[in-house]
């Protein structure tokens, strides 16, 4: 359609543009035709020039390119390869479904957010070099965040703030070790990294931002759910996915991250099964669906890598259903705490329907999109001999079936009737609901055409009697505990209450110890100063009583006069100088 | 949509019987899947693999774990909805 090596992110930038001065219809159309016609263009006249090779490695591969030098440096926009093509389908796929979704949204800072994050998330996964990829990196977080601001509340402007911070100093960290590794190699090319070097590491830390690692997640759980309805959805759909194909290429095979993701599925769900809000809930079932793709990554070989780009590409769409069910949600009800809706099935029975599309999908049920790539990385992982956290893995698949295949649309759509009577979620978000949701079934079913666009060889199918046995298992018996725990009255109620996690570090600890600091230093310089004047007062007490104080110099004299007194031996001093000494 | 609370519609699950049914058809789907992994030979790569009924009873005791140890996480993690506020 057009000339098959321009970057992707060119036309999303042009149309970002093109949305600031339009308005209405022609906004509309401009908003739906670019990742249209952009996923048609890659999906028509971008192909990697040569086919993949059937080992652990990527070779990167393309007569396509569109370099620009700036200062010193090469940077290369358009670097081709299978893993790119995946990421960039996925991306424009994505940004088709959440445009429809928010097509009804009329601020203009939303929209031009919206495609300016995306473009970056379609720059830098087709950047060839550190430099580019990190100017994409801070694209995403300067677009993102804007998409968090634009709901205007108190809470929202604060969570912003936090958000940058964090998603700055990924960045910070990106380029002081892209220097670093130019330092060493004398290449910025953005190939497999490693962290045997200190650049590694920085790297390693600067993408682990940004996949929300252990520790690091504070700005997911806490920023996620402050956005809009629809503004969460093209959030869930970008950051973390890049950060996910950035370890892909960048530190395939890298065992810490096996362990890393490992605890990553693991206390996302306690939490979840604790939080009220909804989106929050969604938020950390996010951190447990990459820690998947973080053990694949880890691991290394071809099931698992891509095992973990396939979950990457599935968790997208059934992630991005997910929220956006929870967006109509909170678009009609105005609440989204589990502790205050119910019964909606009543109102909504589409959402209500395409919800328990969306978790099933992410429960990884037979049939449905995440069966299909998270059975590859456990797979992987058994292959590998992990067997301890293949335990834990399972562990968290059952986890994330009770708080996000259960939980969410049982709270929301069942339960009790909390007698909230609304419409339907309008018609827009339906169509781009049933889009995620025919994806995920035909993903699900049909997983030959997902496998196909994979970048290493795959020699897997799903669909066997034992694991089908195997996840049904899992997935009912799961589900009976559920029932069970709540015939018993076991099973904990949803309140209004927040839980405190990592970020109370630096949200109430650092603050408070930041005033605690203050007011000590404060007191320390009262009770000093109030030590040395009351010292001087005395000693001045002192003297008065004593017999000097008689004599004429020792009264006390006012400073001007003293001033003027030595300005009087000084000048007189100068002046003798000269004119003795000269 | 004029509805009086009056006459109020009912739906699918205001019925009770509509909810014991679901769960019966559910009980019954568990019980078949654990049978039938005495019938079925599943083939099996981790030592665990092997134990008959493994998955289901790791799924259920896996949630139960959970849910308990979330219950009580909540009682050291659990704060008012205004505690981040605040402050700000």
């Amino acid at each position: 359609m057009w000339m098959s090596n321009l970057p992707p992110f060119i036309p999303f930038f042009i149309a970002a543009l093109l949305v600031l001065v339009t308005r209405g219809h022609v906004r509309n159309a401009i908003l739906l035709a670019t990742p249209l016609l952009g996923g048609l263009h890659l999906w028509l006249d971008v192909q990697p020039h040569v086919p993949m090779v059937a080992t652990d490695s990527l070779v990167t591969a393309s007569n396509l390119s569109f370099n620009v030098s700036m200062f010193a440096y090469q940077l290369e926009f358009m670097r081709v390869d299978k893993l790119s093509l995946l990421f960039g389908y996925l991306f424009h796929i994505a940004t088709f479904i959440a445009v429809i979704f928010a097509l009804h949204v009329r601020d203009t800072t939303q929209q031009v957010a919206a495609l300016l994050y995306a473009g970056s998330a379609l720059g830098a996964v087709f950047a060839g070099d550190l430099i580019s990829l990190f100017m994409f990196w801070e694209g995403l977080a300067l677009s993102s965040v804007f998409l968090i601001w634009a709901r205007r509340s108190e809470r929202s402007i604060n969570t912003g703030i936090r958000y940058l911070i964090f998603q700055v100093m990924s960045g910070v960290l990106l380029l002081a070790g892209a220097l670093m590794y130019y330092q060493q190699t004398g290449s910025t090319a953005f190939n497999y990294i490693g962290i045997e070097s200190t650049a590694g590491m920085l790297i390693l830390l600067a993408f682990g931002i940004k996949s929300a690692f252990p520790m690091l997640h504070g700005w997911l759980t806490d920023a996620y759910p402050e956005s809009t309805p629809t503004g969460t959805v093209f959030l869930s759909a970008f950051t973390t996915k890049v950060a996910v194909y950035a370890l892909a290429r960048g530190f395939a095979g890298t065992e810490i991250l096996v362990y890393i993701g490992a605890i990553m599925t693991c206390f996302p769900i306690f939490y979840a099964v604790i939080e009220n809000d909804l989106r929050r809930v969604l938020a950390y079932s996010m951190i447990n669906q990459v820690g998947f793709m973080v053990c694949g990554i880890g691991i290394g070989t071809a099931l698992a890598l891509n095992g973990a780009v396939a979950h990457a590409f599935n968790d997208v769409i059934f992630k991005g259903l997910l929220f956006m069910t929870m967006g109509a949600v909170l678009h009609r009800v105005g609440n989204i705490n589990g502790s205050d809706l119910g019964g909606l099935y009543k109102s909504m029975p589409k959402t209500t329907v395409l919800c328990i599309v969306g978790a099933s999908s992410i429960s990884a049920f037979p049939l449905f999109s995440g069966f299909v790539s998270k059975s590859m990385v456990m797979a992987a992982m058994l292959e590998e001999g992990y067997d301890y956290l293949w335990l834990m893995l399972l562990f968290a698949s059952a986890g994330v079936f009770h708080h996000a295949g259960i939980k969410i649309p049982y709270f929301t759509f069942f339960h009790h009737d909390s007698g909230i009577r609304t419409k339907e979620a309008p018609t827009n978000m339906l169509i781009a609901m049933s889009i995620a949701a025919a994806l995920c079934i035909f993903i699900g079913t049909q997983p030959q055409y997902l496998y196909a666009l994979l970048p290493w060889h795959v020699d897997y199918w799903p669909y066997d009697v034992t694991h089908v046995l195997a996840q049904l298992q899992v997935l009912f018996f799961s589900a009976l505990a559920f029932v069970w725990l709540n015939k018993r009255g076991l099973y904990p109620p949803e309140l209004h209450s927040v839980n405190i996690d990592f970020e109370w570090f630096y949200r109430k600890l650092l603050p408070a110890s930041g005033r605690a600091g203050f007011g000590l230093m404060q007191a320390i310089n009262n009770t000093s100063s109030r030590f040395v004047l009351g010292s001087w007062r005395c000693f001045q007490s002192l003297f008065q009583a004593s017999r000097f104080s008689q004599y004429h110099l020792a009264s006390s004299w006012p400073t001007g006069s003293m001033v003027l007194w030595i300005g009087v031996i000084l000048g007189g001093y100068l002046i003798a100088n000269a004119w003795f000494g000269g | 949509m004029d509805h009086d609370h009056k006459d109020e519609k009912t739906y699918l699950f205001d019925n009770p019987r509509n909810v014991s049914r679901l769960l019966l058809g559910f009980y019954i789907i568990c019980a078949v899947l654990f049978i039938a992994d005495f019938i079925v030979h599943r083939h099996t790569v981790h030592p665990w693999e092997g134990l008959p009924g493994f998955y289901a009873i790791y799924g259920f005791v896996a949630c139960v774990v959970l849910v308990l140890i979330a219950k009580e996480m909540r009682k050291v993690f659990m704060r008012k909805e205004d505690y981040y506020d605040v402050d700000e």
